[in-house]
């Protein structure tokens, strides 16, 4: 055995010594594989700072509650009469002053984005007062909270990076009305930081909604009272409503664009390592056309057939790893915490975000490489094992 | 290896034929031949009469079609791939035409690659290629890469790794086919050197009689046999 490894070893030395007279090939193919290991972690760096934002900080005492049947808050519909129903079910968190349960109401408005000057969707959202003590973690990071009644807006901070004319101290002309910006928040869950909240009581006239909503945020009093809450709601015949914890509400609500960005990302990279596969595979082919005499030589010395077939996927493997890694590399020296803003595709709005390349995305694309760099170096190590000996002794 | 009656390689009986698609050659045809231990043989023939086949066949880098080939009492022919290999490298050193050494290796390393299959420590190993380095000439060469040897010297490191492992047989096919005269001279000399002081049996393909002259004895490849007498 230790035999065999030292023959492995002394064949995968002498090839990999050869590379620098081949290194126009070499690096094209370590090239390619670079190129996919880049582009798949690009993509999935997407998905996962996508997903990271949206669920991060979704909670699992924390309720959603639509009409049955939405999908989202802007399919939903839910009146004050329910709103309140809803806030008198078993489990809800209560206060002095009453059940924390914020109905809440959501409007797509158009704001111009900093980085090209467009209008792009923003979500505005009317929240009532416990709507931030259901949170828990909404900070004011600059300004003041909005007062009830009044034409007054908080933006997230997520919205004020992306978005201009969300400064503190800033009038916004939205619908029919001048909205002034007095507070910048963080926190909120999900998508809330890429948001802009007002009074929920001044937004529905604004916007000519009566005294409806779209959805209720509940605080339960603990995680585990979200069954009772359910069942509350499920056996009161005046309510069809459906409710969601926080956490798994965001985590389908974004699911069709994680899934998306990374179908794109799987498709684009399987495309790529298609090609980088036949690049690797010419490379290899030619390694072994190139150095067929000198295989021939080893196998007339005595070395075996296995050693040179290892040996040459040994070559290949190293040759895809150095690419794979490079790329994973580039892709997080390129893409980590790199601040984007993307579109949710169901509530058509903005959603500010991070790249997250994670140690599991590295080793995804460092997997990927290496099952190009072995089918690479399969076919021809195979090849270069069955050459005959006699013949490849003659060969020039 | 111990022979029999002193005989090192008895081919008996030997047909090679390589199809080609549907074409066959017909290339060696119930050829026999004995090769005493010790005996310096050239083999001629005109060109694709199968000298180098028959060498082929005799150095276990292929198998006849039919026939016995036994070299010091091994019947090598019914020997599998890998049990060839580890046969190859322990009873036959094989010289080529083109020399055949790995460019990235110098010549220090080039010799010391058949070692590399046996359980030689690495100083054991140095001290034979110093060995087989000094009997060739070549120890001031040694870390020399083969590119910058002359052809002659190439074949001498050539040489040296075929003997490194100290086998009884050497195979040579057209040792001196790609020298100049002098070169080849001081090749057929070495060879001449080991078979005499040495003791080694040694078969030599060549179209050169000037080459063969330096054999012990010569047989002429003809319509895939033997014979004593050239070929006209
Ligand atoms: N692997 C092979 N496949 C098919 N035909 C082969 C193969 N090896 C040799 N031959 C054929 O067998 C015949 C003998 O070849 P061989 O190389 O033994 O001749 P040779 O006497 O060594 O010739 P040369 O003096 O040119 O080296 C030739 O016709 C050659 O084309
Ligand atoms: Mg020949």
């Amino acid at each position: 055995m230790i035999h065999w490894l030292s023959q492995v070893f002394s064949i995968a030395s002498f090839n990999l010594r050869t590379i620098p007279e081949r290194k126009g090939a070499v690096l094209a193919s370590a090239v390619g594989i670079a190129g996919v290991a880049a582009v798949l972690v690009g993509f999935l760096s997407i998905a996962e700072g996508f997903r990271a934002a949206i669920m991060s900080s979704g909670a699992d005492d924390i309720a959603i509650v639509l009409r049955s049947g939405a999908d989202n808050e802007m399919t939903s519909g839910l009146t004050r009469e329910e709103a309140r129903m809803i806030g008198d079910a078993a489990g809800v968190a209560r206060t002095e002053d009453g059940p924390l349960v914020s109905a809440e109401l959501f409007v797509i408005i158009n704001l111009p984005k900093r980085s090209t000057g467009t209008d792009a969707n923003v979500p505005f959202r009317g929240v009532e007062k416990p709507a931030t003590a259901i949170r828990g973690d909404i900070r004011i990071i600059e300004g003041r909270m909005f007062e009830p009644g009044r034409s007054e807006v908080i933006a997230g901070a997520g919205a004020a990076r992306a978005f201009s004319g969300l400064e503190v101290g800033n009038t916004l002309r939205i619908g029919q009305a001048d909205w002034t910006v007095v507070g910048i928040f963080t926190g909120g869950g999900g998508s809330a930081e890429s948001e802009i909240w007002t009074d929920a009581a001044v937004l529905q006239p604004a916007y000519h909604r009566g005294d409806s909503f779209q959805s209720v945020h509940v605080k339960l009093t603990s995680a585990e009272t979200f069954e009772a809450f359910t069942n509350a709601l499920a056996n009161n015949p005046q309510l069809e409503v459906k409710a969601m914890r926080q956490r798994d509400f965001l985590a389908d609500q974004s699911s069709l664009l994680t899934g998306f960005i990374q179908g794109i990302g799987f498709f684009i990279a399987a495309l790529m390592a298609l090609g980088a596969l036949f690049g690797a595979l010419n490379t290899m082919y030619s390694a072994v056309a190139a150095r067929t005499r000198e295989i021939a030589t080893l196998r007339a010395l005595g070395f075996g057939a296995s050693p040179v077939i290892v040996s040459i996927l040994i070559e290949s493997l190293i040759l895809a790893l150095a690419g794979g890694i490079v790329g994973a590399a580039a892709a997080y020296f390129a893409f980590d915490g790199f601040q984007a803003a993307t579109i949710n595709w169901q509530s058509f709005s903005q959603i500010a975000f991070a790249f997250a390349v994670t140690p599991q995305l590295l080793l995804s694309a460092i997997a990927w490489a290496t099952v190009i760099g072995l089918l690479g170096g399969l076919f021809p190590a195979i090849r270069a094992a069955r050459l005959p000996i006699a013949a490849g002794l003659r060969e020039t | 290896m111990t022979a029999n009656n002193g005989t090192l390689v008895r081919v008996q009986g030997v047909d090679k034929i390589f199809r080609r698609g549907s074409e066959e050659i017909h290339v060696l045809k119930g050829l026999n031949l004995e090769v005493p231990k010790g005996e310096f043989l050239a083999l001629m023939g005109p060109s694709g009469s199968g000298k180098s086949t028959l060498l082929n066949l005799i150095g276990g880098l292929d198998r006849p079609t039919r026939g016995v080939v036994e070299i010091g009492g091994e019947r090598i022919d019914q020997m599998s791939d890998r049990e060839l290999a580890a046969w190859r490298s322990r009873h036959v050193g094989l010289v080529f035409q083109f020399y055949n050494l790995l460019p990235v290796l110098n010549a220090h390393r080039n010799v010391e690659l058949p070692l590399l299959l046996t359980h030689l420590t690495k100083a054991e190993r140095s001290k034979h290629v110093d060995t087989a380095l000094k009997v060739v000439g070549l120890s001031h060469r040694a870390r020399h890469y083969p590119r910058t040897l002359s052809g002659g010297e190439q074949q001498r490191v050539g040489i040296a790794r075929a003997i490194v492992t100290d086998p009884t047989l050497l195979l040579c096919d057209e040792p001196t086919g790609d020298l100049d005269r002098k070169s080849g001279d001081e090749v057929l000399s070495l060879l001449q050197a080991l078979s005499r002081e040495h003791g080694k049996t040694i078969i030599m393909v060549t179209h050169d009689p000037h080459a063969s002259a330096r054999a012990t004895r010569t047989l002429h490849l003809d319509k895939g046999q033997l014979t004593d007498e050239p070929v006209k």
